[in-house]
């Protein structure tokens, strides 16, 4: 039971972590539309490989719903839904068959979610002009997955399994 | 030690992969692309007018929510000057001239393309 209700706790404070960090990002400039970091993917990378699918799932779906709610609108709520969900699935299902290292499912990750988002972009405005964009956007999500991997697995190896909170 | 080698070298594959696909098909769109002549202004998917590209002006385009896009010609360039939205993307976004090229506006579902009618 103490044991749940600390994961409970931990797993509120990395919603908390991710949406702060979407924040930060929107601080950052952007070379082209679409193009980001993807700061929170950290904070779900962490979280998947600590706690698993279900917990990342879960943080990353509320860090988009509350981050839509607070700064964005029902548009970016699409947008991100998607992009965090097929995000997710890729890296859980990467990450199960354990053939590559963080850094390499966070890529895969952040592949998958520009392809989600332009992919909505492409139903919602019923145009495929933003498929154009798709190859950019693919390149960008390559290094911002790298970036993230990086970020996540010293996140991983600094905080410890047995992490005392008392 | 050697099973976190083999995840390292299977990384820098996918990552090499993924590169060298979505290269080439970037290399593939800048090549084959041509000056085009036509703007085309499509919102929320309908088409809100087509302008000559060669022909300098300046077109206010109104959405239905009361959002607008001011979009400038200019020595047969496109580019959206002003915007009601909030993230300005597409006023940020740089100029086009190239068939298929496109300027979008995500909140007002807005859709700048450029169109090539005359193939030689």
């Amino acid at each position: 039971m103490k044991q749940k209700t600390q994961t409970l706790a931990l797993l509120g404070m990395c919603t908390a972590a991710a949406m702060i960090l979407s924040y930060v990002e929107s601080f950052i400039p952007s070379l082209s539309p679409g193009l980001k970091i993807g700061l929170p993917n950290v904070v779900i990378v962490f979280v998947l490989y600590r706690f698993g699918w279900l917990a990342a799932g879960a943080v990353s779906l509320i860090r988009v719903l509350l981050t839509a709610l607070s700064f964005g609108s029902m548009l970016s709520l699409a947008y991100g839904a998607a992009g965090a969900i097929l995000s997710l699935v890729i890296m859980a299902l990467l990450r199960k068959t354990q053939l590559f290292s963080a850094v390499g499912v966070s890529v895969a990750g952040g592949v998958a979610h520009n392809t989600a988002q332009i992919i909505v972009a492409a139903a919602v405005m019923d145009t495929h002009q933003v498929l154009y964009y798709l190859p950019l956007l693919i390149i960008g999500g390559t290094a911002a997955g790298i970036l993230v991997g990086i970020a996540g697995g010293i996140l991983l190896a600094r905080l410890p399994q047995k992490h005392a909170v008392k | 030690m050697a099973a976190e080698n083999k995840k390292r070298r299977r990384d820098m594959l996918l990552i090499g992969g993924v590169l060298l696909i979505s290269g080439i098909a970037l290399l593939l769109t800048l090549l084959f692309r041509a000056p085009g002549d036509q703007v085309v202004v499509e919102v929320d998917g309908a088409v809100f007018g087509t302008y000559d590209l060669h022909k300098d002006a300046e077109i206010q385009i109104e959405t239905e929510n009361g959002g607008y896009n001011v979009l400038v010609i200019t020595d047969g360039f496109a580019a959206v000057t002003q915007a009601s939205c909030p993230d300005k993307l597409c006023v940020h976004q740089h100029r086009i001239s190239h068939s298929d090229e496109s300027i979008i506006c995500l909140p007002n579902k807005v859709v700048i393309s450029i169109v090539t009618h005359n193939e030689t």
